[in-house]
Order: structure tokens, then C-alpha cells, then sequence
């Protein structure tokens, strides 16, 4: 393009710019100030007395240090879920892609329909199969549901469509190489930004995933994040005096630290995101 | 052997994930159809009762006012916030914006912000007396804006949603936009065309798919919405009641009241809601086209 800029343009954008990120300002200053400063200084400026350390410390220890447990945790099933749906989804788009055989439309349907069904629908049922089973209050009532990305799977079939050529497989199959030996080390490189994009997403939905964690856990030390701080942020608004005043500060302090590692892996990956979304929006 | 062995291989590439999908979704769905047949009472346990919770379920009315409740969010949140979105994704994709990566990320960044964090930012933001537009209105006299009241509460919580996901549709939007050959535009401008008419007749059309897809996405989100008013719920108990949305009244039929059965049904109900819905909207969109 030229260089013609537009300036009214540009300040309309900004002035929008500043809706999305007055927010995470708050935050930010809130998670700067004690409990009293909270509730008697301006929300949207720092206090006279920024202590952002002294809160972090506060909320990294209160309550033996569960909040580093609920961090460990979300890390363990996010990054469980993440990898585990993107194989699945990469090997099921792949066949689905580069294969015919009997019913592979039929099926293919079947989870093109499931995109409709909304999760928190599913929860509950799903709640009620795993009590029987006795899968509940256990990380796998997190990670197992979280495995089956239909939207995961619909990405890497239209990925895999363009991005492994049909001349490629073939000229491995000429020269000898098993149908898995050719996903494995052929294929799966060319998914590459595909699969990276389907693990970014489930990484976030399982890393954000409030409801069925809600219901699936009971034990408060098998917590992710999101519940953790939702508990935090009841007692806050519970207990106003005593021991619970601080829990404000914490929930504050809490919510920053929850949000950072998340903002910093989309920083990190704009390009695949970016490209994986392209590819869902753009071709149906 | 090897035309044979490539047949065979296809299934094997798609099992595991049909496998799983079997057992962790259609799995659940059919024990939610099963287990909405029956009926737990205290006097002679758990019998079947056929569609009866259905019939119940359709005449409820917490529930038909916690459907009616989020289908008017739908139709007035999700026009403003693709709108917007679109509003958004054009401007950046005029090439007439400064800074215009920052504007990008920034406005995309409450995507990753969990919506547990962001219904609580939002939450203290809303406060009728320590928030900050409180603390504004006070200041310049005028009387706190009441964002948490029964009036304003399904705005309060069009907001949070709004806020959230403008930047998650603006990029799909954008990345389609982006799709679009420029030699499109030559040819357009060639012919004398606008700038105006060139969004209009090449950039509108060449969104539809990219527009529908993040129409199914937001009516599914939509008629799920939970976390954001289960949180504000714990600020203003007296606005959200335990139906205020068809999902906050599945969870607390299951959870608080322990009517599993009804649960089920009214968790499968909503599901198939959401499915005509999403339907519906395809079809519309579709209609008097070859898609």
C-alpha cells in the first residue's frame, strides 16, 4: 500500500484500543495496592505507596501456597489436553484429508455436527458418566473431555488438504515408505504450523475452561486458576472485615499473575494463530 | 498390496480420535438421553418415565425464561459485536491506520484473558461504590452509573462478553480479509471503483464464510453462557437468581438440588436448542445459494 495514513482513522482505532485495555490497566494498578488503598484511592491511578511485590509474595503464600498449586495445575492440564487433542486432531485430519474409505463422510459429518454442541451442555452428562466410573475429583475429569477438539480435527483436515501434497505421499510410497513411517516424518512437519495453531487453541480453552472444572473437582488442591481465584473472589465478597479483607488483594494479584503467561504465548505465537485462524474463516 | 494396505490405512489414521470422540461426546449424550427417561422420587426410587421430564421441561418456566433470557442477549450482543468486529478488521485491513500491529494485538489480547479474570476485572470495575466510574460519577456529582442493577445487568454482562471476543472475530475477519487476491482491487479499481464500492461488492462477499463461522461460534456461545453471570451472580445476588441463564439453571438442578434426571434433560434440551439455532442461522444465511 501507499503511504497514505489517516489520521481521524488512527485516533478513532486508539480511542477503541483504550475500551479493550482499560481493564488489564486496572489490574494493573490495582495488583500495586494494599487492601486499604483499594477501596479509598482512585481505581484507575496508583497509590502513594505501590507495594506490587509485597502482593505477589502475599498471594503466592497465603493458604500454604495453593495459588502455585492452582498455576501447576492449569499447566498440567492445559499442556496435556493441548498435545494430546492436536495429535489426535492431526492424525484424524490427515486420514480424513488424504484418505477414502467406507463412511469417512458419514463420520466426518457426525463431528462437523458435534462443533454445535455446546461444551457446557456436554459437561453435565459428562459429570455424570465419570461419577459412575469414578473419574471425578481426578485430573483426568479435566484432561479427558478436553482431548476431543471437533474444531480441532475440521482445522488440520482443511490444513492438511493444502499443505501435504498428494504428489509427495506418493513419491514416498514409490519409495517404499509405510503409511505411518510417511505421517510421521513427512507429513507431521508439513502440519507443523496447523498442529501448533490446535494446540494454542485448546491450550486456551482448557487454560480458561471454567465449567467443568466447577463441577468435576472438589478438592481444592486439584484446582485450576480460574476456580481457585472464583473461590478467592466469593470469600472477598463474603467476609468484607477480619481475616478475609486481604482476600480482595489476593483475588486482584492473583488474576494479573493468571493472565500474563497466556498473553505472553499469544505475543510469542501472533504468527500461527493468525494463520490457523485464517485457514477456519477462510475456506468452508 | 499397497492399494489395499492404503485403504486400510485411512481408518487407522482417523480411529484414535473417532475412538475418543465416541467415548468422551456421543458417550455422555446418549447417557444424558438415558438417564433423562427416569424419574428419582423419594417415595419408590428411580422409575422410568418416558418423556415426562421433557414435558416438564418445555413448561418450566425458569427455564423458558432463562432460554428467552439468553436468546435476547444473542440478538442484541452478537450484531454489536461483529459490527465492531467488522468495523475492526476493515479498518485494519484499509492499509490507512497507523500503528496499526499494536491496535491489532491489543484489541485481540482479552481473548486470552481467562473470562473467570475477566468477569471479575469487570466486576470491580461495575462496583457501585469503590469502582472507578463510580468513583468518577461522585466526583463530578452525578449519581453512579448502577451497572449491576436488574435494569442494566444483561448489558453489564453484554459488555463483558463484547469485550472478550470483538478481537477473537476481528482476526478471523481480518485473516480473510487478508485472503482476498489484490489483483481483485486492480481490476475493481480499473474499472473505476470506490473504495467504498470495492468493500462493499468484493471485501462483504468474500467474507460470508469467515461471517458465518463466527455466527455458529457466537450463537453456541451465547446460549451457554455461564461463567460470566455465576460470577457477578456472587456481587448481585439478588439480580441472578439460580435460572438466570438455561445453563446456570442446569448446573444448579444437578448440583444444589440434585434432580439429575431433570438436569439431563434440560442440558440435552438446551443442546438441541443451540443446534436448530446454529441450523437456522446456516440455512438462512444460505438461502437461494448453492453451498
Amino acid at each position: 500500500m501507499t503511504g497514505r495514513r489517516s489520521t481521524p482513522l488512527t485516533i478513532a482505532m486508539l480511542a477503541a484500543l483504550a475500551y479493550f485495555l482499560l481493564p488489564l490497566f486496572w489490574l494493573l494498578v490495582a495488583s500495586t495496592k494494599g487492601t486499604q488503598d483499594l477501596f479509598t484511592t482512585f481505581g484507575l491511578w496508583f497509590s502513594d505507596s505501590p507495594q506490587l511485590w509485597a502482593n505477589i509474595r502475599a498471594t503466592l503464600t497465603h493458604d500454604d501456597g495453593v495459588f502455585v498449586r492452582w498455576l501447576v495445575n492449569t499447566g498440567i492440564y492445559a499442556v496435556s489436553s493441548a498435545l494430546g487433542a492436536a495429535l489426535l486432531a492431526a492424525a484424524g485430519g490427515y486420514g480424513f484429508a488424504k484418505f477414502r474409505f467406507r463412511g469417512d463422510r458419514v463420520a466426518f459429518n457426525l463431528v462437523l455436527g458435534a462443533i454445535m454442541v455446546p461444551t457446557t451442555a456436554l459437561a453435565i452428562p459428562t459429570y455424570l458418566l465419570f461419577a459412575k466410573v469414578g473419574l471425578v475429583n481426578t485430573p483426568w475429569a479435566i484432561i479427558l473431555p478436553s482431548l476431543v477438539s471437533p474444531f480441532g480435527l475440521y482445522l488440520m483436515r482443511v490444513y492438511a488438504q493444502d499443505a501435504v501434497p498428494d504428489s509427495v505421499l506418493e513419491a514416498a510410497r514409490i519409495d517404499g515408505a509405510g503409511e505411518f513411517q510417511i505421517f510421521a516424518r513427512i507429513a507431521m512437519r508439513l502440519l507443523a504450523p496447523g498442529f501448533v495453531t490446535v494446540v494454542l487453541f485448546t491450550l486456551v480453552a482448557t487454560w480458561n475452561n471454567y465449567f467443568l472444572p466447577l463441577i468435576m473437582l472438589s478438592d481444592p488442591s486439584l484446582y485450576p486458576v480460574t476456580v481457585g481465584l472464583a473461590s478467592w473472589a466469593a470469600q472477598a465478597v463474603g467476609g468484607g472485615s477480619g481475616a478475609n479483607s486481604d482476600m480482595l488483594a489476593y483475588v486482584v494479584t492473583g488474576s494479573l499473575l493468571s493472565v500474563i503467561p497466556l498473553v505472553v504465548a499469544f505475543l510469542l505465537l501472533q504468527r500461527y494463530w493468525q494463520s490457523g485462524l485464517a485457514t477456519g474463516g477462510v475456506k468452508q | 498390496m499397497r492399494i489395499a494396505q492404503r485403504r486400510a490405512a485411512g481408518p487407522l489414521f482417523v480411529a484414535p480420535f473417532l475412538l475418543v470422540f465416541v467415548l468422551l461426546f456421543i458417550g455422555p449424550l446418549a447417557y444424558a438421553a438415558y438417564l433423562s427417561l427416569f424419574q428419582d422420587r423419594l417415595v419408590g426410587g428411580t422409575s422410568f418415565v418416558g418423556l415426562d421430564n421433557y414435558v416438564t421441561a418445555i413448561q418450566d418456566p425458569q427455564l423458558i425464561r432463562g432460554i428467552a433470557r439468553v436468546a435476547t442477549f444473542f440478538v442484541i450482543q452478537v450484531p454489536v459485536m461483529l459490527a465492531l468486529a467488522l468495523l475492526f478488521a476493515l479498518a485494519l485491513d484499509s492499509g490507512l491506520l497507523r500503528l496499526s500491529r499494536v491496535v491489532r494485538l491489543g484489541i485481540f489480547v482479552p481473548y486470552a484473558v481467562p473470562s473467570v479474570v475477566a468477569a471479575l476485572m469487570w466486576g470491580y470495575l461495575y462496583g457501585p461504590d469503590y469502582g472507578p466510574f463510580a468513583q468518577l460519577a461522585r466526583t463530578l456529582d452525578l449519581p453512579a452509573p448502577r451497572f449491576l442493577s436488574d435494569g442494566w445487568m444483561l448489558g453489564s454482562l453484554a459488555n463483558i462478553v463484547t469485550w472478550e471476543f470483538v478481537g477473537y472475530n476481528m482476526i478471523i475477519l481480518y485473516a480473510a480479509l487478508r485472503a482476498i487476491p489484490p489483483g481483485l482491487y486492480e481490476a475493481a479499481a480499473v474499472d473505476g471503483a470506490g473504495a467504498w464500492r470495492i468493500a462493499w461488492s468484493i471485501k462483504l462477499p468474500a467474507l460470508r464464510p469467515a461471517l458465518l463461522l463466527t455466527l455458529v461460534f457466537s450463537v453456541i456461545g451465547s446460549f451457554q453462557l455461564f461463567n460470566e453471570p455465576r460470577l457477578l451472580k456472587d456481587i448481585a445476588p439478588n439480580v441472578i437468581d439460580s435460572g438466570y441463564t438455561a445453563n446456570l439453571y442446569a448446573y444448579s438442578l444437578a448440583f444444589t438440588s440434585q434432580q439429575i434426571n431433570y438436569a439431563a434433560a434440560v442440558s440435552f434440551l438446551l443442546g438441541l436448542v443451540i443446534v436448530i439455532v446454529s441450523y437456522a442461522v446456516l440455512l438462512t444465511a444460505n438461502r437461494g445459494r448453492n453451498v
